[in-house]
């Protein structure tokens, strides 16, 4: 097959890459240029968008000796990623920037290009793995938990896995990867993982946030509605958040208090105590299913659920109804925040996932 | 079988250049040493500035040995508005649109940490400098102008400047003027002395050098301060000469002036031009038309609706070298401000290609690129659709 090994700079992709190679395929390496401008060089990696993140890749792709290349991506990653960050943030959702590059740039605007291009595939260093079922391509769970990526690939679909290549899911461990990149003589064997988001070179997201969505003060809520304090700026909240509320009093019965929704049309933040917190459904009406759709999505399937990159799947049962996938857990679950993705599992295999648009409170306001 | 035609990039050595440079080497002295190894190398060395020097019409004097093209133009935009601005006050630089980064770069330098001002001249559709433009700008206020600095021909579009009205035009108005001529240095004749230019500045790996040797011609009534200090082994320049990178630029030099008008050159490339054309519906040539007015090794083509990197990609894999124009540091192609500022839209300059020829182009390279090249726009239309 004719590969386009996506290599960011890190030692995953360079493994990755390397085993398609070895694999017999013919393979080119391409690095997205994200950032029009690349920064400085920073110690580390966060795996993409710096010069140096750029230059490690090259290196990897000359030993492997395949042909290298850059594409600019910059224009599409700053509309349909950061942009949408921003603006997520701005609505008082969570997003997640990572499942936003997967689902419109690495499978998107790169796998399209690379298909129009002559490519059967794109290969990356993700930790999942795509298996082939009786009803088309899977999306597994990797067999490292620990580095397990399957949640943020969770936005694709069939078509796009039919053409996605995860050399590293049925990689044990990390440790592993990192072992085979050094006797490949790979120099990014030892690079430090990325773990931030790339485009946030500091790391702080909050003080990021606040440059771009501007900040006002408003009040901060109880869960009857009665003001309790003020905020700097209701965006840089996120539900379930405990720290730098300032309130400056105790609550009547001594117990911490949490976020529990912020409104960014009124600039409201409100908070309550944490059994608050609880959700027993969540829904949403932008889904998709990675591979085929469940032939009882109607009725209803059992399933787990799992709403962060390294939550805990939790047993749930899921439906659409209304064009929406509503997910009714089986017991209450916390840090559910709109914005978020819910990626539904079934074992190990991605059934499909939504962008969670409203969740129901398992402890009613009068309870 | 590699197909190369990317020589405004770089344009390989040829045995000749390669020999003498080599054997020069093996000499071991430093030409400012006094004994009688320092004497050798000191030999070579000036053997190889005086075949530059024949080379740009100029005197040996006159000839500022570099460490290649970007070396040469920093030295004399940030050199020439240094000397000018000495005892006076003349914050205005005068440049089209349009400029290799180093000009660019540098003019930004200076407008950012000396106070310069710059004065951005505007080019034709052609890519050529609008003379009137100029003279409107040299006449706003001549006494504040410390220097006009312009491309003698586009390393893009291959347009040549109308570098003797440019000059002329700049004198009556007491400014000096640099030309950047490392595009055009092997391609058109370039007579320092003819132009009446202050400061020409050449690259020796353009023309089948060495990279890393370059030189500025500097005329004898010409100033810069220098870039670096440490010796004053030259006018204008420190730092230990290379006695081999100037014999071997000495004979690459040589040999690129004997080859002019580069007829053969030129008749690949109009047949490589007309190939285009008809053959890849949408394709249109970029800067001057073939003739006196356009470099004979370049080609420049913008192909609407197709990425130039998709092109690049696709030739690559075909086996056939050539460039977008320019990249920055990362690798990435850069919608080309050349493009720009000549007026092409957007969504035009974004499927550029500049396929340039040399001194080893074949029949054979120009058929391999003409062969690929319909199946790759028809391909990269359909990856940015």
């Amino acid at each position: 097959m004719k590969i386009l090994a996506a290599m960011s700079g890190g030692v995953d992709s360079a493994v990755a890459a390397a085993r398609a190679v070895e694999a017999g395929h013919d393979v080119v390496g391409v690095h997205l240029a994200l950032s029009r401008m690349p920064g400085t060089l920073r110690t580390g990696s966060r795996g993409c968008c710096t010069v140096e993140d750029a230059m490690d890749a090259r290196r990897a792709a000359a030993k492997l000796g395949i042909p290298f290349y850059v594409w600019d991506f910059s224009e599409r990653f700053r509309a349909d990623v950061v942009d949408d960050f921003v603006a997520e943030y701005a609505a008082g959702r969570t997003p997640n920037p990572c499942m936003r590059c997967n689902e419109r740039i690495k499978f998107a605007a790169l796998l399209d290009k690379a298909l129009a291009l002559g490519f059967d595939a794109v290969v990356t260093g993700h930790y999942a793995e795509v298996r082939q079922g009786p009803d088309g391509p899977e999306l597994h769970r990797a067999a490292a938990w620990a580095k397990d990526q399957s949640y943020v690939l969770g936005v694709l679909t069939a078509e796009q896995l039919a053409h996605a290549w995860f050399p590293l899911g049925a990689t044990p461990s990390k440790a592993e990867v990192r072992a085979e990149a050094e006797a490949r003589g790979l120099s990014v064997a030892a690079k430090p993982d990325s773990h931030d988001i790339c485009f946030i070179p500091d790391g702080d997201t909050r003080g990021w946030l606040a440059e771009r969505v501007g900040a006002q003060e408003g009040p901060i809520l109880d869960r009857e509605g009665n003001r309790i304090g003020t905020h700097p700026g209701a965006a840089a909240f996120t539900v379930g958040q405990r720290k730098g509320l300032n309130i400056g009093y105790p609550a009547p019965d001594g117990r911490p208090r949490f976020v529990l929704e912020v409104r960014p049309k009124t600039n409201e933040v409100v908070v309550g105590p944490r059994e608050a917190l609880a959700v027993s459904e969540l829904a949403g009406s932008r889904h998709t299913w990675a591979g085929a759709q469940p032939a009882d999505a109607a009725a209803g399937f059992a399933c787990e659920v799992q709403v962060r990159a390294h939550a805990d799947p939790v047993p749930a049962v899921a439906r659409v109804e209304a064009g929406e996938l509503v997910i009714r857990v089986d017991e209450p679950i916390e840090g559910v925040a709109p914005g978020q993705t819910a990626v539904v599992y079934a074992g190990t295999r991605v059934v499909g996932q939504c962008t969670i648009d409203r969740t129901v409170s398992a402890v009613p306001v009068d309870a | 079988m590699a197909v190369y035609l990317d020589h405004a990039a770089t344009s390989p050595m040829t045995d000749e250049v390669l020999a003498a440079y080599t054997q020069a080497l093996r000499v071991v002295g430093n030409p400012a040493s006094i004994h009688g190894a320092g004497q050798a190398a000191r030999e070579l060395l000036e053997t190889g500035r005086e075949a530059v020097a024949r080379a740009l019409g100029v005197d040996p004097v006159e000839v500022v040995l570099t460490s290649g093209g970007t070396e040469s133009v920093n030295l004399a935009v940030k050199g020439m508005f240094w000397a000018r601005n000495r005892g006076a006050r003349r914050p205005r630089v005068i440049a089209p649109l349009g400029e290799h980064h180093a000009t660019l770069d540098a003019v930004a330098w200076l407008a950012r940490h000396e106070g310069a001002r710059v004065d951005w001249v505007e080019l034709d559709a052609e890519g050529r400098i609008r003379l009137d433009a100029l003279a409107a700008a040299l006449a706003t206020d001549p006494d504040d102008v410390a220097l006009v600095t312009a491309l003698w021909a586009s390393n893009e579009v291959g347009t040549v400047q109308p570098v003797e009205e440019l000059v002329a035009l700049a004198h009556r108005y007491g400014a000096p003027v640099h030309l950047d001529a490392v595009a055009a240095f092997g391609q058109v004749p370039v007579d320092v002395h003819a132009a009446g230019a202050d400061a020409v500045s050449v690259s020796a790996h353009k023309v089948g050098g060495p990279v890393g040797v370059g030189a500025l011609a500097l005329a004898r009534t010409a100033t810069v301060e220098p870039l670096l200090h440490g010796g004053d082994q030259q006018r204008g320049r420190s730092g230990t000469q290379d006695a081999a990178g100037a014999v071997a630029f000495g004979v690459a030099a040589t040999r690129a002036v004997a080859d002019l008008p580069l007829a053969r050159v030129a008749a690949l490339r109009d047949r490589l031009v007309e190939g285009v054309l008809a053959s890849v519906d949408g394709a249109v040539l970029r800067g001057a038309p073939p003739g006196p007015g356009r470099v004979p090794g370049n080609a420049h083509f913008t192909f609407a609706g197709a990425d130039g990197d998709a092109l690049l990609y696709l030739l690559d894999a075909a086996g056939i070298a050539v460039s977008t124009g320019s990249a920055c540091q990362a690798g990435v192609a850069e919608l080309s401000h050349v493009l720009l500022a000549m007026g092409v839209p957007e969504a035009e300059a974004r499927g550029a290609l500049r396929i340039t020829l040399g001194h080893d182009t074949t029949d054979a390279d120009v058929d391999a690129l003409l062969d690929a090249l319909p199946d790759a726009v028809a391909r990269a239309r359909a990856a940015a659709s």
